[in-house]
């Protein structure tokens, strides 16, 4: 399954997680939040939330600006 | 009204401290949304060269509210604003920094939400790159539907009374009138506008943008804000260190000289020393 990770391209199986997704980036979970699609998948859910083909994931956090 | 800063209805009588100085600053706070901060300068984190300097910059700032943006996870990324703030104990202010429509500020905050556990935003819908001014319409639209949401909203606007007086209706919990552009260090182009945004405001006013040197923070002070953000004016400084130190000291001299009452301007001189009587010299 292919989807997009912070606008790259990654090849996840067929039965992948939003925490999968987020694992491809990164360990942690303090101070990072995901949006499938544009919508807000809570930390909470991120087990349960199946992803699909051609999802767009975002995987955000805090850095300097403003 | 004369002049800048004339109106000091709001004003405090200090008492004086044990020493005999009337600082009154005593027991003045900046209330936001409930929250008190004793501090009334808000920094930014922008434009640092690192994060130790940011650090050693927002210690000497005394700031307790410290804005951050939010930006696709950098893997290779080491070390974290996070970390440095939950140090210092300042609390985070998540921003919107970098959207361009409603939609994208909305969903920027929610994730910011998400990530550090604040419905606090401070919400910036920019128009242009160029020029980097808010939308007022995005901003708007953003702001009724973030109050909706259950956000704390503190909108960064143009200098315009009009447009703060309506966020306030639609619920903000303050506004942040420009003095002029991010990051130009202009100052504050439109003092009577800001003023006139001062007299009409029930939330907080909060100069955010354009602050170049220590009299900026002051004068913005003196119109009567209630509190500065700033970032670029220290970040950038040669010596971050040494500007935050006199940003935080401008912040309260301005303040003090709000609530103490400017005397007017005057068109001709009025003597400071008696007069000399007739045939005494």
């Amino acid at each position: 399954m292919n989807v997009l990770i912070n606008g790259v391209p990654h090849d996840l199986p067929a039965d992948a997680t939003v925490r999968r997704a987020v694992q491809e980036l990164t360990s942690a979970v303090a101070g990072v939040a995901v949006a499938v699609n544009d919508e807000v998948v809570r930390r909470g859910a991120w087990d349960s939330t199946p992803l699909s083909e051609h999802d767009r994931v975002e995987v955000l956090t805090a850095v300097q600006g403003g | 009204m004369t002049g800048y800063g004339t109106s000091g209805e709001d004003a405090m009588t200090g008492d004086g401290t044990a020493q005999g100085w009337d600082t009154g600053l005593d027991g003045d706070v900046l209330v936001v949304a409930g929250e008190k901060f004793t501090s009334r300068l808000i920094m930014g984190t922008g434009g640092a060269p690192s994060l130790d300097v940011l650090d050693r910059a927002l210690d000497a700032s005394g700031t307790e509210l410290t804005t951050v943006a939010m930006r696709r996870l950098d893997p290779a990324a080491r070390g974290s604003v996070l970390d440095v703030l939950r140090a210092r104990g300042i609390r985070v202010l998540p921003n919107t920094a970098g959207c361009y429509t409603a939609g994208e500020a909305v969903l920027t905050a929610r994730l910011a939400r998400e990530a550090l556990g604040t419905n606090w935003v401070k919400l910036e819908v920019i128009s242009d790159e160029r020029t980097l001014l808010p939308d007022p319409i995005e901003t708007f639209d953003a702001a009724e539907r973030l109050v909706a949401d259950g956000f704390v909203v503190l909108p960064y606007i143009g200098d315009d009374p009009a447009l703060a007086r309506r966020l306030e209706q639609a619920g903000c919990a303050a506004v942040m009138p420009l003095g002029s552009p991010i990051g130009s260090g202009l100052g504050i182009r439109n003092p009577h506008n800001i003023e006139l945004i001062v007299e009409a405001a029930g939330v907080p006013v909060i100069l955010d943008a354009g602050i170049g040197t220590a009299s900026d923070a002051a004068l913005a002070m003196e119109l009567g804000c209630d509190a500065v953000l700033l970032a670029s004016a220290v970040t950038r400084a040669r010596r971050p260190g040494l500007m935050a130190t006199a940003m935080r000291e401008a912040v309260i001299a301005g303040r003090m000289a709000r609530l103490a009452g400017r005397i007017p301007r005057r068109r001709y001189a009025e003597a400071s020393s008696p007069a000399i009587e007739p045939g005494a010299r």
